[in-house]
């Protein structure tokens, strides 16, 4: 990273429309009162003070290195009634300061999942051990900062590609015409479950599920600061999506990868790209897709009872997309399975955040409403659309979690989680 | 009964002007009490677009004020550095603008030594990526942004530890003139509701636009000053960081200086009567968000949070003694009762700029030693002027620097200046009787987006909390402080403003009903 590198974000920062929507901030407060960091640690000065505030008094040297206290949430720009682009402007601040003071080994790693994928895979039980040994997180805490407590990925021997050359081919012809797959990392990697239930689902309802070869969005080096690495990721990615043709409707199982394509790229890293916006507007959650099918009376409501109560949890990513409640609305559809919405802002990972160790602390404060929440009404499973988020929440509670979609798998009758009835 | 003062020079006025001259006459050994009718820096010197000039507005209209700038710039940026950000300046062409000004431009750079380099308009719209991507001609100049108030008050605390006196909200009510000279000084302290008489031997009129009214109250024929009245508007951010001039032979509205968090554009020149009463027309500030539009694309989206009139100190005076150029330069006037009246003792000067102040200060000394037969050499360009902290320039990232110091201990009063408890706690423990005008000044209270909405209220109360002052003086401080605010927020109320306008007028009549407080018994503030 290099002076030059600070220099060009910081144009963008000070000339592009973002930084002029500073201009609507009427000081209400009520991004500081919606942000789930600043409630539970004094260390982060909250959205208003680093977003149209502090960037006020930005030219030049970055001297308030505390904005890298934000968590990246993004609630702050949902929940401002004047428009203020708050997380935006915080991300490039942020963006701007590490590119001049350098950015740590250890956000350089994590936010490497593809490639830590790729290295587990092979590995899978070196690599599940290591992670699941105590004195080995240590020496990774000490070594590189990633806290020993904080949630990691669990390898898995086979990948969904490798699952997708073995499984018998679909027995029934597709009858609604095609959708292109998006998995993310941890569909392809870390928790194949949820990608598989999902084109299990999209088959049941006889779309032609094309999952074309894929990267990573770039959203943990975005909401870590590295820019440039997530740009040409994303736009990597967007290729690949746009691969198997124009037409077909992007549907994602990564809830919050999903809002990358939708309008992260765009908003916080800058993008104008073409083909990005095209991807980004045929991009749609599962849920999201399966509920406009309903509402168009396309979705079959064939599904058989889970007499179960779920917490269910929006990550803030999901919700920063603005599409409402989709997966709590698609889990209702589901006779007898009780869902119960968190109303939790955030559950404290945020992405890559809450492994770091001298954020682990802040980031299990802002998930313990979460926590207690699922702690006292779980039946034996959770549910939330985010990878990280559904690992911090296992983690944090004993409690397995899973994708919505994974539900209404079940319901459809085509598979069983385990551990229910 | 008067309390009596004695001293060798009364200096009227505490605007830059005053300022300077207290400074240059008590480091030249007199013994110096400076008077002014109301707070340090209130008149023209608080009400200008924040420019200290490089002096290329002037290389072609006025060579030899541009020449003044150059060097005054040169040595304010040495002995003042923490009032002054060197932000350097461009003037650009836009389409429409006489290409070939730039050529006479650079002549008159060189030939008056101002500094100046015609650059690529690719390079300007690098630096400045929001400028009219139109224009079609840069020059880069030495322009620097300053604070008006942190000037002031930088040299009066000089002239102070020189033993110089200043005596603020002391209105000048006589000067008595005996046997053809100066004499007494009479003035009415209005906070402790007491007359002063400054026996002195000399008095120097710096009142600028109200020298007129000084003038008057010796007697003699007025000094005709005219108000040559110039709004500014202030926009909520910096939309460049660098002063932004327009290519063409001044005129109005075609200045954009990034002065603290702000950019101010300005400005018009309007002969008024009195001023005192220097308004805020419509059709100027319509004037001003139009040039700003040519400089910026976008401008009128852009946030407005407060306009201000101020009146340039213009001494027009056909008696004046035309031929004494050494106390005189273009711009600059002394105006020499003792030729022009037969009165010994007495100076006015009117005219000037803020760039150039300590020069104006240094020819009205000039000019007293002169009366007084003394030979005193001026020593202020050369002597650094103190100021808490580091010695080291302005830059717009100092109080953020200084709240993520301060962050985890500090309470932060002000959230759009970042002004912090302390800060406040502190200028307000040295000044008691300040009004939050005053503390404002100085601190930049309440000058931010929400123009006193949030910060007022918790400034008085804290006020009170810290026992400086009672709950109806903090109401009475409150009530004009928001009063004040408002002469320059109504003319600028349209679009991000309005909006907060309303959130602040919920909050102060929704809220605290403050129309209706407890009203004092007698007024408590002014």
């Amino acid at each position: 990273m290099s002076k030059d590198e600070a220099k060009r974000l910081r144009e963008r920062l000070n000339n592009e429309l973002n930084r002029a929507t500073l201009d609507h901030c009427v000081k209400c407060t009520i991004c500081e009162q919606s942000c789930p960091v600043s409630a539970v640690t004094p260390l982060f000065s909250g959205p208003k003070f680093v977003g149209p505030q502090a960037e006020r008094f930005r030219d030049g040297e970055s001297v308030d290195h505390s904005v890298d206290y934000c968590s990246s949430c993004g609630t702050c720009s949902v929940v401002c009634p004047q428009g203020v682009k708050v997380a935006e402007l915080n991300s490039l601040a942020r963006a701007v300061m590490k590119a001049e003071h350098g950015i740590p080994v250890r956000d350089r790693l994590i936010t490497q999942t593809t490639l830590m994928g790729r290295a587990m895979t092979p590995l899978a039980p070196v690599a599940n051990a290591v992670l699941g040994n105590s004195a080995a997180r240590r020496v990774m805490e000490l070594a590189v900062g990633v806290a020993a407590s904080a949630p990691m990925p669990t390898a898995h021997g086979q990948t969904l590609r490798g699952w997708l050359k073995k499984r018998p081919a679909p027995t029934k012809a597709p009858t609604r015409g095609p959708v292109i797959f998006f998995h993310g990392c941890a569909g392809a990697f870390f928790e194949t479950e949820a990608a598989k239930a999902a084109i299990e689902v999209l088959e049941h309802l006889g779309f032609e599920v094309i999952v074309p070869e894929q990267g990573c969005c770039g959203l943990a080096e975005q909401s870590n600061g590295l820019f440039a690495q997530a740009s040409d990721a994303v736009l990597k990615l967007v290729g690949q999506l746009r691969a198997p043709g124009t037409a077909a409707p992007v549907v994602s199982v990564a809830g919050s990868c999903g809002g990358m394509l939708k309008h992260e790229a765009h908003e916080i890293l800058g993008l104008d790209d073409p083909d990005l916006a095209d991807v980004g507007r045929r991009t749609r959650d599962i849920s999201e897709f399966l509920m406009e099918l309903y509402d168009a009376g396309e979705l079959p409501t064939d599904f058989a009872p889970i007499p179960l109560r779920v917490p269910y949890h929006q990550p803030c990513q999901v919700r920063s997309q603005g599409m409402g409640m989709p997966a709590a609305d698609l889990l209702r559809l589901i006779p007898e399975l009780e869902v119960v919405e968190s109303n939790a802002v955030c559950c404290g990972i945020a992405g890559t955040y809450g492994l770091k160790k001298e954020k682990y602390e802040i980031a299990q404060a802002v998930g313990k409403p979460l926590f207690d929440l699922v702690l006292e009404l779980n039946e034996g499973l959770a549910a939330c659309d985010t990878e990280t988020c559904r690992w911090q929440i296992a983690k944090s509670t004993g409690v397995k979690t899973v994708h919505p979609i994974q539900l209404v798998h079940q319901a459809y009758g085509l598979g069983r989680l385990p551990g229910l009835g | 009964m008067a309390r009596r003062l004695t001293a060798d020079v009364v200096v009227i006025g505490g605007g830059s002007t005053g300022a300077g001259v207290v400074r240059d006459a008590a480091m030249r050994g007199f013994s110096a009490v400076l008077v002014d009718r109301s707070d340090l820096g209130q008149g023209t010197t608080g009400r200008f677009h924040g420019l200290l000039h490089s002096g290329g507005r002037y290389v072609v209209s006025d060579p030899g004020s541009a020449s003044e700038c150059a060097s005054e710039n040169a040595i304010l940026s040495r002995i003042q550095a923490p009032a002054i950000e060197r932000t350097g300046g461009l003037f650009v062409a836009v389409p429409g603008d006489d290409p070939d000004y730039g050529d006479r431009f650079l002549a008159g750079a060189r030939a008056t030594g101002v500094p100046a380099r015609e650059i690529s308009v690719r390079e300007a719209l690098r630096r400045e990526p929001r400028l009219n991507p139109g224009i079609v001609r840069a020059i880069e100049v030495e322009d620097a942004s300053v604070d008006g108030w942190q000037l002031v008050w930088g040299a009066v605390n000089s002239a102070k530890a020189y033993g110089a006196q200043v005596l603020t909200y002391h209105p000048v009510t006589n000067i008595e003139v005996a046997d053809g000279a100066v004499r007494v000084v009479r003035c009415h302290d209005q906070r402790r509701d007491e007359d002063v008489l400054i026996e002195c031997r000399f008095v120097l009129n710096c009142a600028g636009p109200w020298a007129g009214q000084i003038t008057e109250l010796t007697g003699l024929p007025p000094v005709p000053v005219v108000p040559g009245r110039g709004i500014m508007i202030a926009m909520n951010h910096r939309l460049v960081n660098t002063v932004v001039n327009r290519l063409i032979y001044p005129a109005d509205g075609d200045i954009l200086v990034p002065v603290h968090t702000v950019s101010v554009i300005g400005t018009t020149d309007v002969k008024e009567s009195d001023p005192d009463h220097l308004p805020i027309p419509a059709a100027e500030v319509q004037q001003m968000l139009d040039a700003g539009e040519e400089l910026i694309p976008g401008f009128r989206q852009a946030r407005a949070v407060h306009a201000w009139a101020g009146s340039r100190p213009l001494i027009k005076d056909d008696r004046v003694a035309s031929d004494d150029t050494r106390h005189m330069s273009r711009g600059m006037a002394v105006v020499d009762h003792l030729a022009r009246d037969g009165v010994q003792g007495l100076l006015t000067i009117g005219g000037g700029k803020l760039t150039t102040y300590r020069l104006m200060a240094e020819h009205i000394v000039d000019a007293m030693c002169d009366q007084l037969g003394e030979s005193r050499a001026c020593r202020t360009a050369s002597e650094e002027i103190p100021y808490d902290g580091d010695a080291k320039h302005y830059t717009i990232t100092h109080r953020l620097a200084d709240r993520e110091a301060d962050r985890l201990d500090d309470q932060i009063i002000c959230e759009c200046e970042l002004m912090s408890r302390s800060m406040f706690t502190d200028l307000l423990d040295a000044q008691p009787l300040s009004t939050l005008d005053d503390l404002r000044r100085q601190l930049r209270l309440g000058m931010g987006p929400c123009q006193g909405g949030f910060c007022a209220s918790r400034a008085a109360g804290v006020a009170v909390t810290e026992q400086a002052v009672d709950a109806e003086r903090a109401s009475g401080l409150l009530r004009l402080f928001l009063r004040n605010r408002w002469i320059g927020l109504w003319p600028i109320l349209h679009g991000d403003q309005v909006r907060q306008t309303a959130i602040d007028h919920w909050i102060y009549s929704g809220t605290f009903d403050i129309e209706h407080l407890p009203e004092p018994a007698e007024e408590v503030v002014r």
